[in-house]
C-alpha cells in the first residue's frame, strides 16, 4: 500500500484559473456523453473577476463525507484515496455534502444518488486536467502542494531582500 | 442534436408563457443567432410598429453550438429587435455564461412582448418560467442586479442579463449586460427592455445539450482549443484589442476629438501597451473557452482608485482618443459609468465627443452644460456627462440620451455636422476617411455604423487594397465579408475567435453538423449568410429605412479632410467614389441602384414569401429614374 500522503488529487492553481468551466464541460462530456455542468465532479466560482477557482474533491485523509454517510454507502479507497459510491446503499440524504468542506459532493440530477470525482479512472488521467486550456489544474499530492508554496514563499522573500540590498 | 428543438414566447402584459415547436425548416435556413432571430422578428412584429411599443417583440436567441463545450461559440446567445437608435433592425450578440444556461433551459428562441405594468424580471427555470416582482431593483446597475437576483434566488449559478438606470429611462443607447462585463451593447437593446418594464432575464438552465456526434465533435473542438493558443488569438490573449491604439494611430487611422484629427498626440498614455503594464490585473474567460480574452482593468491610486473594468479598445477609443481624454484612470472610470448605468461605451462615447465639438464651436455653452467645462479632453467633464447621459440628468443630459443622430436635431444651429453616425448608430473607432473600404462597409451595414457587421476595415488595415481609394470591387469585398459576420453570428462564434478556423467557412460547416447531425456545406452556409442580409435588409426596407438615401457617411468623413501631417493628410470620402462604392455594391448583390434587393435575388434565396416588400418599391424607384 502506498503513502496515504502520495494519494494524488486534482487541485487548481487560482493564479492561473480564468473561471472558463471548460473542465466542468470537459467532465460531463467524459462521463456522461453530454454537456452540462449541472452533472460535473468539477465546479468553478467566480466571486469576482479575480477570484476564479475550480473545486473538486480532495481526497481527505480521514474524510468526513465516509464518516457522514449513516448507511455506509461512502468508502475510501485504500489504494487511490477515491471516495467510492454505492449506489444502491446511497439513498441521496445529502448528509456527505453538509460535510464535506469543498463541496465537492454532489447530488447527481438524475440518478439522485451522489457523485465525486474519481481521476476518471477509466481514461487513464483526468480529463480536466487534459483540457484546461490555461494549465490550471494538476494532479498533485498534499507534498507537491507544501513544496509548491515553501518555493512561492521563499521566492517572494528573496524578491523582498533583493529590494533591500543597497546598490 | 444540438438545437433544443422549442421556442419560448412570453406575453408580459398578460402574462402569458407557452412554448412552440422550432420550425426546424427556418432554422435550417437561418441557422440560429442573428440569423434565426430576425427570420422570427418578421414573424411576430407589424410593419411601423415604435421600437417602445409594447408590440416591439425582443427575442433572445441561441445559436446550434450554445450549450456545448464549442469554445467561444458555447457560451453566446443573440437579441434581435426594431432598433430605437436606428428605427431599423437591431441586432447584438454576447458571451460570457447566460448563453449556455438559457439553451440548457431547453430554448433556441425566447420571445419577449407586451409590457409589464411594474418593473419586473422573468426567471426561466427551465421549463419553468415565472415574471418576479423588481421594483426594489430599480435604479440598480447590472451587476447589483445581478447579485441581488442570485441572492434571493439563493443560486449562484444562475444567470442573469440585466438593465441599468439607462434602460430605464430609455436612454436609446442603452445596452443590457449579462455576467458582469459581457454587453449586448449596440442598436439600444437595454432601452427596449426598459420600455418593457423589464429589468432582467434570468435563467438556470441544467438539461443536458447533446451533440450528434460526440466523438468527433471531441476531437473537432480538442484541435480548435489547440489553434486557440497558437498565433491567430495571439493578440486577444496578450494586449487584447487596445493593441489597435498604436497601430491606427500609426496608420492615421484613429478618429481623435470626434474624428476631428486622425492620430492622437496622447496615444501612448492610453495605449494597450500601457494598459497592461499598469492596470490590467487579471485575463479571464467565458464559459467553455479558455482562450480567455477578458482583460480586467483595476484603477491603482488617484481618485478613480478601486474603479474596476474590463477594457476592449471601442470602449478605450471612444472614451478616450475621440473625446482627446489622454488620462486612462478617467477612460476606465468613464467605461465603469458606462457599466454601472448600463450604456453603449462606443455609443456614448461618440456622443460625448459629439457634444465636447459642440461646445468647442459654441453650439453648446455653459448655462447648456450647468457649468461644465465640456471641452476636449477635460478628464472630470468625461465622467461626469456619462453619468447625465445614463441619469438624463439635465437638459444636456436628456438631449444626448436620444444620441447623436436626434441630439443633432435638437441642439440644431448645424450641430448635425458633428453627428458621427450612420442610419442613427455611432461610428466606433476606425478613421473612415482613410479607410475606404471599411467607409462602404459601415454604410452599408444593416444595423448602422458597425466594425462588426463586415469588418471591412481589414483589408484597408491590412494593406491589401489602397485604403485611400474606394473603387469597384470593394463591393464584393464587403459583400464577402458581411455574409461570412453574418454566418459567425447566426452560429454566434465570437469574433476574436475567427482567425482559428483555418479552412473558414468549411470548418464552420463541419463544426454545425458534427453538432446538429444536419449535412451543411460551406457552399450553404454562405448562402444562408447572403439570405440573413437580405433579410435583414428587407426588415429595414419595409420599416422605410432600408434604401439608398440611408446607406450614408457622417458629414465629417465626407467633408473634412484628415488635418494630421503625414500618411493620410488630406484624405476624406468624395460623393463620386462613394457613389462608385455603392453601385458595386448593390451590382454584385443583385440590388437594383436604389439598393433594393430584386424579386429575382429573393426567389434565389428562398425568400420568395417577402417579395411583397419590395415590389412596389422597386416601380417606385424606376418611375423616379424616368
Amino acid at each position: 500500500m502506498p503513502a496515504t500522503h502520495a494519494r494524488k488529487f486534482v487541485s487548481a492553481d487560482p493564479n492561473k484559473c480564468v473561471g472558463c468551466a471548460v473542465c466542468e464541460y470537459a467532465c460531463s462530456m467524459v462521463k456522461e456523453k453530454t454537456y452540462n455542468p449541472t452533472k460535473s465532479r468539477i465546479r468553478t466560482v467566480r466571486l469576482n473577476p479575480f477570484a476564479n477557482l475550480a473545486v473538486t474533491c480532495r481526497l481527505c485523509e480521514d474524510p468526513p463525507c465516509v464518516a457522514a454517510c449513516p448507511r455506509d454507502a461512502l468508502t475510501q479507497s485504500e489504494e487511490t484515496g477515491i471516495i467510492m459510491v454505492d449506489e444502491d446503499a446511497c439513498n441521496g440524504c445529502g448528509w456527505c455534502i453538509e460535510a464535506c468542506d469543498y463541496g465537492a459532493v454532489m447530488l447527481h440530477p438524475e440518478t439522485k444518488v451522489v457523485y465525486i470525482c474519481d481521476l476518471c479512472q477509466d481514461q487513464g488521467k483526468p480529463q480536466c486536467i487534459e483540457w484546461c486550456p490555461e494549465g490550471a489544474l494538476e494532479l498533485v499530492t498534499t507534498d507537491i502542494l507544501a513544496q509548491k508554496a515553501r518555493r512561492s514563499i521563499v521566492r517572494k522573500l528573496f524578491q523582498e531582500a533583493m529590494k533591500a540590498v543597497p546598490v | 442534436m444540438s438545437y433544443a428543438g422549442k421556442t419560448l414566447h412570453i406575453d408580459l402584459t398578460s402574462g402569458k408563457v407557452e412554448t412552440k415547436p422550432l420550425n426546424m425548416e427556418l432554422a435550417k435556413e437561418f441557422i440560429g443567432g442573428i440569423g434565426l432571430g430576425m427570420r422570427l422578428l418578421f414573424d411576430h412584429s407589424k410593419p411601423g410598429t415604435d421600437p417602445f411599443s409594447p408590440k416591439n417583440p425582443m427575442i433572445f436567441v441561441t445559436g446550434p453550438l450554445s450549450g456545448t463545450m464549442a469554445p467561444s461559440a458555447g457560451n453566446s446567445y443573440a437579441v434581435v429587435s426594431k432598433s430605437p437608435a436606428t428605427g431599423g433592425i437591431a441586432e447584438s450578440k454576447a458571451h460570457g455564461f447566460f448563453g449556455a444556461d438559457l439553451k440548457r433551459a431547453g430554448y433556441d428562441a425566447v420571445i419577449i412582448t407586451g409590457k409589464s405594468e411594474k418593473l419586473i424580471y422573468v426567471f426561466i427555470d427551465d421549463d419553468s418560467v415565472q415574471l418576479m416582482d423588481a421594483e426594489r431593483l430599480k435604479g440598480k446597475s447590472s451587476h447589483e442586479t445581478e447579485e441581488a437576483i442570485k441572492e434571493e434566488l439563493g443560486d449562484y449559478y444562475v444567470r442573469v442579463m440585466s438593465i441599468g438606470e439607462a434602460g430605464e429611462k430609455l436612454v436609446r443607447v442603452a445596452c443590457a449586460l449579462n455576467d458582469e462585463f459581457r454587453a449586448i451593447g449596440r442598436t439600444g437593446m437595454g432601452a427596449v427592455m426598459g420600455s418593457k418594464n423589464l429589468k432582467a432575464v434570468a435563467v438556470r438552465g441544467t438539461k443536458d445539450v447533446n451533440v450528434a456526434n460526440l466523438e468527433e465533435f471531441k476531437e473537432f473542438i480538442k484541435m480548435i482549443h489547440e489553434r486557440m493558443k497558437g498565433p491567430k488569438t495571439r493578440k486577444y490573449r496578450t494586449l487584447g484589442t487596445p493593441e489597435n491604439v498604436l497601430v491606427l494611430n500609426a496608420l492615421a487611422a484613429l478618429p481623435t476629438r470626434n474624428f476631428t484629427q486622425a492620430t492622437f498626440e496622447g496615444a501612448e498614455k492610453v495605449s494597450g501597451e500601457y494598459l497592461n503594464e499598469r492596470y490590467i490585473k487579471k485575463i479571464i474567460g467565458c464559459a467553455t473557452c479558455g482562450m480567455r480574452c477578458d482583460h480586467i482593468a483595476f484603477v491603482p491610486e488617484g481618485p478613480y482608485k478601486g474603479t474596476t473594468a474590463r477594457v476592449e479598445f471601442e470602449c478605450l477609443w471612444a472614451l478616450g482618443p475621440n473625446c482627446g481624454v489622454d488620462h486612462l484612470d478617467a477612460v476606465i472610470e468613464a467605461i465603469s459609468q458606462c457599466n454601472y448605468y448600463g450604456l453603449d461605451g462606443i455609443s456614448t462615447g461618440v456622443i460625448v465627443g459629439f457634444a465636447m465639438d459642440c461646445y468647442e464651436h459654441g453650439l453648446l455653452t455653459k448655462k447648456d452644460t450647468e457649468g461644465l467645462d465640456l471641452r476636449f479632453g477635460n478628464p472630470e467633464a468625461l465622467v461626469e456627462m456619462v453619468k447625465r447621459i445614463g441619469s438624463r440628468k439635465g437638459w444636456l443630459g436628456d438631449v444626448l440620451a436620444e444620441g447623436t443622430m436626434r441630439a443633432a436635431e435638437k441642439i440644431g444651429k448645424g450641430a448635425v455636422k458633428y453627428a458621427n453616425h450612420i442610419k442613427g448608430l455611432e461610428l466606433p473607432g476606425y478613421d473612415l476617411r482613410g479607410l475606404k473600404t471599411a467607409a462602404l462597409g459601415f454604410a452599408v451595414s444593416f444595423r448602422g455604423a458597425c466594425h462588426l457587421r463586415s469588418g471591412a476595415y481589414s483589408p484597408d488595415v491590412k494593406g491589401s487594397v489602397d485604403r485611400f481609394k474606394l473603387e469597384k470591387g470593394r463591393g464584393k469585398i464587403v459583400m464577402d465579408l458581411e455574409d461570412q459576420y453574418n454566418v459567425i453570428d447566426s452560429l454566434i462564434l465570437c469574433k476574436f475567435s475567427r482567425g482559428v478556423y483555418y479552412d473558414g467557412l468549411k470548418d464552420m460547416a463541419k463544426y454545425y453538423t458534427l453538432a446538429t447531425g444536419i449535412k451543411m456545406t460551406a457552399e450553404k452556409l454562405i448562402l444562408a449568410g447572403e439570405r440573413i442580409n437580405n433579410i435583414a435588409r428587407l426588415f429595414n426596407i419595409r420599416e422605410g429605412k432600408g434604401t439608398r438615401e440611408y446607406d450614408t457617411l457622417p458629414p465629417k468623413i465626407m467633408t473634412v479632410p484628415i488635418p494630421d501631417e503625414g500618411i493620410a493628410k488630406g484624405s476624406c470620402v468624395n460623393q463620386k467614389e462613394f457613389d462608385v462604392g455603392l453601385d458595386d455594391y448593390y451590382e454584385v448583390r443583385g440590388w437594383t441602384k436604389d439598393g433594393i434587393p430584386t424579386v429575382e435575388k429573393l426567389n434565389e434565396l428562398g425568400l420568395n414569401d417577402f417579395a411583397y416588400i419590395v415590389k412596389g418599391k422597386i416601380e417606385k424607384s424606376k418611375k423616379g429614374a424616368k
